[in-house]
């Protein structure tokens, strides 16, 4: 079975490029170039380079001694939280830059949830010289004030997204409509491992530095370069594509996705888009996406703004179809428990879409010796707001 | 023989208007339609609204999310339109984005379409390879005729492909935009509009996109066989309730 992308631009069933014609000769050009580019040496090399003196990789695997003994396993944590920029989400706008740069863009625009991958795309742009614009849901504006003012710093304008439920899906949507505006000079740097072919497999490449990483990192401590298990988080899918890249056709090596459920799975107030979700199109892409009957888009909700979408990478759709990774969804509530175990036993306050990943520890049950790699995919300064309110600090 | 074909052979520049269907109320839907043909517009599209259409602008946008939220389905408006061609005779074509669509089961919604008397389709999200690859034998089957977009910036080499796969006419995009983005045609827009006429294709081309009134109707029509009018009649909907419908048309054709 393979589990990357085909020539075509499918995982099994799902991916593609389900565009209209006014976006074709900016993704077609991708599509032709990117492969091209990424393999040029001069690429490699500033790629390379400035994950390492501007990010600040590699990020370090850290053996996380005191939750290993409360849940009687061997818990390790892929820190990509200590990222500049505080996430995972610098991996892949990093690369974008440099591809836009050498496609001739000048003009960068991207969308937001949280502000992860707004500030992301903000600080590269930032380095770069580029102009930025970022779309984003007028209520995530409001409920993510300090990312706001944070794009704004490093020279993005901020446009408010005003139509649908002004979220990360509506976003997306003025995003894709601002490239249909200004097609000769602008990229679109996509968050996640979403959107029309080629943008699902460019952005899990750029991410799949994470895994290369742990592969070297998880011999020099163990001896073998294998884990038994690798879990991540997915709101499109990035940072668990990036996690599981080097993983995929290493049969031994179990694959957790964890989804974030909301309220509940069945509370109609979730994101859980494996159980929930029916094959459809979402942003340009066949995937799994929640919707009603008729086929219209519904809202997802999870606390964390990041995991906050209604569809999922095509990647981990065909994952979930043909059951190479075990999908978990994690609530509201186990989630804000798992952040502050984490932050209690190994002094790591992370990003409430990490906590998800933690929180299956409660449930998923692990051997002693069995090795587990979360990636750690953010950290949780931007989340200070809704843990003090969620625990009345 | 298909309406679109028939009309297309007539002699005269085609005017042709969207509306989105479940706007400004739910059961507007046939009366639209009927005031149109009666007024003297030559083809119809009536829009199937979606929750995220990404390649319309605010004035669409939000005739969508009305039309939703007073209930329009695709089932719905197959009902509503069950008896629509024992009152109109003109082209109608449904325009969309492919979720719904794919949500409803291509071949059944295609062969409703049969059915109720609709003679083509816009789907500007079904690319043009997933369509011959997947669905030109099921639209064909049902006699639909599929319209494909090109805009000022598909190059000669891909039009030519999309002129070859079209059987009908080709929707030319005025300008790089969403839906309802501008007013006004300037050398650009003349550029292009005769850059297509020189390319002398198999298929008429039909301008969409940024035609308000006569002025851009005449322009748009100088080269192409007829022009298609969206947000500014969605507009005067909004403004002007459905009553006056009669008063939109006799402005662009004066
Ligand atoms: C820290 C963190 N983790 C995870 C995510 C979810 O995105 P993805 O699934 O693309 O990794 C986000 C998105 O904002 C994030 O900020």
């Amino acid at each position: 079975m393979n589990y990357n992308v085909d020539e075509k631009g499918y995982y099994g069933e799902f991916g593609g490029a389900f565009i209209p014609e006014m976006l074709y000769p900016n993704v077609e050009n991708l599509r032709q170039q990117y492969l091209k580019i990424m393999a040029e040496p001069s690429f490699k090399k500033e790629f390379d380079q400035l994950l390492k003196d501007y990010v600040g990789r590699p990020s370090p695997l850290y053996f996380a001694k005191r939750l290993s003994e409360k849940y009687n396993t061997k818990v390790y944590l892929k820190r990509e939280d200590l990222n500049h920029t505080g996430a995972h989400k610098v991996n892949n706008t990093i690369g974008q830059i440099l591809m836009a740069k050498r496609l001739g863009k000048t003009r960068i625009i991207a969308e937001t949830g949280a502000g992860q991958h707004g500030v992301a795309t903000a600080t590269v742009c930032a380095l770069m010289g580029m102009e930025c614009i970022v779309y984003m849901g007028e209520i995530d504006i409001a409920r993510q004030a300090p990312n706001v003012a944070r794009m704004k710093m490093l020279g993005a304008k901020v446009r408010p997204a005003l139509s649908g439920s002004r979220t990360l899906k509506d976003a997306t949507n003025e995003a894709i409509r601002d490239w249909i505006n200004n097609p000769v000079d602008t990229h679109y740097i996509i968050g996640s491992a979403i959107g029309p072919h080629p943008y699902p497999d460019m952005v899990t490449r750029f991410q799949s530095v994470i895994s290369e990483e742990i592969k070297w990192q998880l011999k020099e401590k163990e001896g073998r370069e294998n884990p038994d298990y690798v879990v991540a988080c997915i709101g499109g899918g990035s940072n668990a594509a990036g996690t599981f890249y080097h993983f995929l056709h290493e049969k031994e090596v179990g694959i957790i996705a964890v989804e974030a459920a909301g309220l509940g799975v069945d509370s109609g107030e979730s994101a859980a888009t494996s159980v929930l979700g029916k094959m459809g199109i979402i942003h340009g892409c066949k995937t799994l996406l929640m919707q009603t009957a008729d086929g219209q888009i519904t809202e997802p909700y999870s606390i964390s703004a990041g995991l906050d979408y209604p569809g999922v990478g095509p990647m981990h759709a065909h994952l979930y179809k043909t059951g190479r990774a075990e999908f978990i969804a994690v609530t509201d509530d186990e989630a804000m428990q798992a952040g502050m175990v984490l932050s209690k036993l190994e002094g790591i306050i992370p990003a409430i879409e990490s906590s998800h990943a933690f929180a299956i520890l409660e449930t998923r049950k692990f051997r002693p010796e069995e090795i587990v790699v979360f990636n750690l995919s953010g950290r949780g300064d931007k989340d200070l707001d809704t843990y003090i309110k969620y625990f009345k600090l | 023989m298909n309406r679109i074909h028939q009309k297309l052979q007539e002699g005269k520049k085609i005017l042709s208007l969207y509306f989105t269907a479940g706007y400004p109320t739910l059961n507007d839907t046939v009366k639209i339609i009927q005031d149109l043909e009666k007024n003297g517009v030559d083809m119809i599209e009536i829009g199937l609204p979606f929750s995220d259409p990404l390649a319309d602008g605010p004035t669409i946008q939000a005739s969508s999310t009305q039309a939703l939220k007073n209930g329009m389905t695709t089932s719905l408006l197959f009902q509503q339109l069950k008896d629509i061609r024992k009152s109109v005779s003109i082209p109608l074509i449904l325009m969309g984005y492919f979720n719904p669509v794919l949500q409803y089961g291509v071949e059944e919604f295609c062969k409703k379409c049969q059915e109720i008397g609709i003679d083509g389709l816009i789907l500007p999200d079904l690319p043009l390879d997933v369509y011959q690859e997947n669905y030109e034998a099921i639209f064909k089957k049902y006699g639909l005729v599929n319209i494909f977009l090109i805009t000022p910036q598909t190059s000669d080499d891909r039009i030519r492909q999309i002129d070859a796969a079209s059987d009908g006419f080709i929707y030319m995009v005025s300008s790089a935009s969403v839906t309802g983005s501008q007013d006004g045609f300037g050398n650009n827009q003349e550029a292009y509009f005769e850059r297509i006429s020189d390319m002398r294709l198999k298929n008429p081309q039909i301008v969409g996109f940024g035609i308000s009134n006569s002025e851009t109707f005449q322009q748009a029509t100088k080269h192409a066989k007829g022009a298609i009018i969206g947000s500014a009649f969605i507009k005067f909907l909004t403004q002007k309730g459905v009553d006056k419908v009669g008063e939109f048309v006799k402005g662009i054709q004066k």
